[in-house]
């Protein structure tokens, strides 16, 4: 056994028994670690980590906000829309209702001129009616009384008596003729 | 130098089984180191745990100065994996048991706790270095004294000294006559061997960790030999799956380490009742 040997087996009799300069060491080998950590790198990071979380939540007020804004940009769309439907709706009443009166202003017209044109129908039949009425009767006194002349052989005088006679005759069967009808 | 064990690794040995010499089991001896300068004697020297801690510590600083130095809102993928071990740590630990108001203050001592004792531990498998610092025990020492002084003054300040004389004695009238006994006890208890026992946890998981990755990678190389070969390989299998369960441990004891740490922090902020 080498005396380095002698002297480690002393030491290390009992393995809970530090050596000083291995203390000394551990402590320095520690605080290195701790110095800089806690100076320097977990404060950088901290910060990045409370940027990240702000920029985060930043973002997503961001997007709340934007989807408050899209909401009631729907809204107002929608709104828009609803009254753009009831105004034609109105517009459609509107026109129905202008389009009813108009075709029963035109209907009634119609009918007015209809009727007028009936009546002026049948006022110049009237009129024609009695117009030929009177020439017939003049015709037929007239051929009548050639008829009876020639049967006769003589001509009739006394137009006058003779018109009154034609004249009740044809009136008798004007009545005849009324009465039949 | 192939005379001393210290520094002998398994397969310089040159020793297998049939070959008539014995077994080179690890032992203490095991987590000695001849200096690699200075005296031994003259407490000014310096070991590999020594460079191994040092170094950590520059890993650790290393990693997080490249991942934090110049930190961005939309981070890269160093700043993302540095980032969830350090939010694991600040949310899950230090935000769980202290409460995320009064308990800000100690993330970076927290953090810097953790992730240093997890570098220290995971010199444990790493090729070459292949030693946990932690198993020497004034490493884990030094991080409870640094817990354990500011749990007392945190306690004193907090509570004033009656006030911290009670929490520390877990002062209960209603205990009645064994309240002297069960004074005692929890003071025993709470400044004498909690601190202790919160260093030797790490120290001794990590030393008993190193002993049997040791064991097994010694017995690998020792087997080597005639029909030993068919153990050998049962061995090496043993070293890989305990390679693997190291790993595990190495953080579950960091953890342990700081979620202690936390717990005994609140319990000096905590209101006496």
């Amino acid at each position: 056994m080498s005396p380095l040997l002698n002297i480690a087996a002393e030491e290390t009799q009992n393995p809970l028994v530090p050596p000083l300069p291995e203390l000394v060491i551990g402590l320095i080998a520690f605080v290195i670690v701790f110095g800089l950590l806690a100076w320097k790198l977990l404060p950088n990071i901290n910060k990045v980590l409370e940027e990240r979380r702000e920029s985060i939540e930043g973002g997503i007020e961001k997007a709340e906000a934007a989807q408050t804004e899209a909401q009631s940009v729907l809204e107002q769309y929608k709104a828009q829309l609803a009254e753009a439907r009831h105004e034609a709706a109105r517009l459609r009443q509107e026109a129905q209702e202008q389009g009813a009166t108009l075709i029963a202003e035109m209907r009634a017209e119609g009918q007015r001129q209809r009727e007028e044109i009936i009546a002026a129908g049948h006022a110049q039949i009237e009129a024609d009616r009695k117009a030929a009425a009177l020439t017939l009767r003049q015709d037929v006194g007239r051929l009548a009384t050639d008829l009876a002349g020639k049967l006769v052989g003589e001509s009739l005088d006394d137009h006058a008596r003779q018109s009154r006679t034609i004249d009740r005759f044809l009136d008798e069967l004007e009545e005849k003729a009324e009465a039949s009808r | 130098m192939s005379a001393d064990p210290t520094q002998v690794l398994a397969f310089e040995t040159d020793c297998h089984i049939f070959d008539g010499c014995g077994f080179p089991a690890p032992g203490l001896h095991s987590f000695l180191f001849e200096p690699l300068w200075g005296n031994p004697d003259s407490n000014l020297y310096f070991n590999k745990p020594m460079l191994l801690a040092l170094l950590g510590s520059i890993i650790v600083v290393g990693f997080f100065w490249a991942a934090f130095r110049k930190p961005k809102v939309v981070p890269g993928k160093l700043q993302m994996v540095a980032e969830a071990g350090y939010d694991f740590i600040r949310r899950g630990v230090v935000y769980e048991t202290i409460g995320k108001k009064e308990g800000e203050k100690y993330v970076p001592l927290v953090v810097s706790l953790f992730f240093f004792i997890w570098m220290m531990n995971l010199w444990s498998i790493i090729p070459v270095a292949q030693f946990p610092v932690t198993s020497i025990i004034a490493y884990p020492m030094v991080l409870a004294l640094i817990v354990y002084v500011l749990w007392v003054s945190l306690t004193f300040k907090r509570h004033g000294f009656v006030g911290a004389f009670k929490n520390f004695t877990g002062y209960d009238k209603s205990l009645g006559p064994v309240l002297p006994l069960a004074m005692f006890i929890e003071f025993l208890s709470n400044l004498i061997v909690r601190p202790f026992t919160h260093a030797v946890r790490l120290f001794a998981n990590m030393f008993a960790g190193h002993t049997l990755l040791l064991l097994f990678t010694i017995a690998s190389w020792y087997l080597l030999n005639g029909i030993g070969i068919a153990y050998a390989g049962v061995s090496f299998i043993m070293v890989i799956v305990m390679t693997a369960f190291e790993l595990f441990i190495q953080a579950l004891q960091a953890y342990v380490f700081v979620l202690l740490t936390c717990t005994f922090i609140q319990g000096a902020l905590a209101e006496h009742h």
